[in-house]
């Protein structure tokens, strides 16, 4: 066992009670800005999409570099997308003046 | 960071890098806690934006002298889409667009998986996977994991997107023996999996492999959606959004990247929390949302349950109650959003109000179909949000309450929930409208709900059935007040 697996296995563990913990009780109101929010973050994948679009000296060009290009753009629809209607969603709510 | 390479010292540039990482997970953290209250949601929004941005630059930073053009542009092309979709979208389209961004992200991780791959063949021997045999075969498994996730997330959101639009019909669409395709498709998609992984030093073999599963599991998302009816599309989502998370975090295991482990399990973790309430909020738990093929008695045999003693209202008989009501409870579900109802319902409790009557709105959790549908669309309308109540505020209050108006809700207002064992929606927690002195349901026919179950509600002695479309009575019944 390598221990640098082990070392992320850590942080994989830890990371799921942190998301368990951080949101333990939601007012439905937020429901949907909350899940559309969040969808924008899963677009992190955006790093490893931009991992292996570049190209270098290591990474010589190929259809790996075409194939994170695309990765790149659709996770980039994910992210900007996401937090655009999340942003236009919470200017909604608003309580009686 | 690419933890396999912390044993040597970082340059400068992958150290900075680092830093920003860490700070962007931070953000992250404190971005979802904000995101989870009325008053700092909005800021949690931006704050998460602010993150991404900085993990981003750090990834910029780190990468170091490279030719990034294809990069930026994807990155340019992609949020320039993303704007134009979030700018177009109207606020009733909500739900099938977020199924679709998630179905974007989800297809990116899928992407990202199979670019790992191309790029071990490439890269040859200095790839990872021939150099480091323990490593490598944990790398490749999560590199499989991702193309499998990130692909059945995409085609199972997509799946929920056309249903959401009504691009195609909402009602579940079960295969024959489909528990036997699922899992079968999973265990080929598996075994493939594990092939491809042992073949990647074979690219053509490998690269056949690799599209094999990415196809098992692009089916696999159409396959266990389309068995999903149309009312239980919020649990869907949330799952779906959980999913794409998790996707992202198999990811990070492939690239070796700790920030996008943690942010995709932050993602995968709260997606999962939103399912549990959804499943909590209808008494039935996530494997019989999943698998059930719940409400689609509707498409068997036409059973059409009898309804006795009915009684029906216009206009004018109503709007005569509401104008003496001193208290009203409006009771909104997906009919409301079908009809574009929501203004012309805040209109009406405006016009009530002026008359004195207090009006308050019961939200049912899984009214509508997304987390949360009901609240975004009276939010469009302006309705203050301290005048819209959980069930659990509100189910005691219906007896002290004048008039209760149903518009679109079916299923959350069944009474059968509660004193018929012999009901598919038995055990689900519902609102206690007929509790209420008169009761009036605008609703277009006396057709059946989601579930495909008779509504008792409709033959109780205080109900009055309005039928009309949502947004023609809404109208009607202002202007009835007006002259009353």
């Amino acid at each position: 066992m390598n221990a640098f697996i082990l070392l992320e296995i850590y942080v994989f563990v830890l990371a799921c009670f942190a998301g368990f913990q951080l949101i333990s009780k939601v007012p439905p109101t937020l429901h949907t800005p909350l899940m559309s929010g969040s969808n924008a973050i899963s677009g992190i994948t955006i790093l490893g999409a931009m991992y292996v679009a570049k190209v270098s000296a290591e990474a010589p060009f190929g259809a790996s570099t075409i194939f994170g290009m695309l990765a790149c753009a659709l996770a980039m629809i994910n992210v900007v997308g996401g937090f655009a209607v999340t942003e236009r969603m919470m200017r909604m709510f608003k309580k009686k003046d | 960071m690419n933890l396999l390479t912390a044993t040597m010292q970082l340059k400068w540039n992958e150290s900075l890098a680092e830093f920003g990482f860490i700070a962007s997970v931070i953000m992250f953290m404190l971005a979802i806690m904000r995101m989870s209250k009325v008053k700092t949601a909005r800021s949690g929004n931006w704050l998460a934006a602010g993150a991404m941005a900085l993990a981003v630059i750090s990834q910029f930073v780190e990468e170091g002298q490279i030719n990034p053009v294809f990069i930026i542009v994807g990155i340019v092309a992609g949020s320039a889409i993303g704007a134009y979709l979030a700018w177009r979208v109207q606020m009733t389209q909500m739900p099938e667009m977020v199924a679709l961004l998630n179905g974007f992200g989800g297809l990116a991780s899928m992407f990202v998986g199979l670019a790992s791959y191309f790029q071990f063949i490439e890269t040859g021997a200095r790839g990872t996977l021939a150099s480091l045999p323990a490593v490598g075969a944990f790398t490749g498994v999560n590199l499989m994991l991702t193309v499998i996730v990130g692909g059945l997330t995409f085609t199972g959101s997509v799946i929920a997107f056309l249903k959401l639009s009504e691009k195609i019909r909402g009602v579940p669409i079960l295969l024959p023996a489909r528990h036997a395709i699922n899992v079968a498709l999973g265990l080929l998609a598996l075994g493939f999996s594990a092939l491809a992984v042992w073949a990647v030093s074979n690219s053509v073999l490998g690269v056949l492999l690799l599209v094999l599963v990415g196809l098992l599991a692009l089916a696999m998302g159409v396959t266990l959606v389309l068995a999903i009816g149309g009312g239980d599309m919020p649990v869907v989502i949330s799952l779906l959004n959980s999913y794409s998370g998790i996707a992202g975090a198999l990811a990070g295991f492939t690239i070796h990247s700790p920030v996008l482990i943690v942010s995709g399990s932050l993602v995968g973790a709260s997606g999962i929390i939103l399912t549990m309430i959804m499943c909590k909020a209808m008494n039935r738990s996530l494997a019989n949302v999943m698998f059930g093929g719940f409400g689609a008695a509707e498409t068997g045999e036409k059973k059409k349950d009898e309804y006795k003693n009915v009684k029906s209202c216009d206009v004018e008989e109503a709007a005569l109650v509401l104008a003496d009501a001193q208290s009203c409870i409006v009771v909104p579900g997906y009919g409301m959003a079908v009809a574009q109802a929501q203004h012309a319902v805040r209109e009406l409790s405006d016009q009530l109000a002026k008359r004195g009557c207090t009006v308050r709105y019961a939200v049912h959790p899984v009214a509508g179909r997304m987390p949360g549908h009901m609240n975004v669309l009276l939010a469009e309308a302006n309705v203050p949000y301290d005048q819209l109540f959980e069930m659990d505020a509100i189910n005691s209050d219906f007896k002290n309450t004048d008039v209760a108006i149903v518009i679109g809700a079916n299923d959350v207002v069944n009474p059968a929930a509660k004193d018929n064992k012999a009901s598919p929606l038995y055990g689900m927690p519902v609102l206690n409208v007929e509790e209420a002195r008169s009761v009036f349901v605008i609703k277009r026919s006396l057709g059946a709900g989601f579930a495909g179950v008779k509504n008792e509600l409709f033959e109780k002695d205080n109900v009055r059935m309005l039928y009309a479309d949502g947004r023609k009575a809404c109208e009607d019944l202002i202007k009835a007040l007006k002259e009353a």
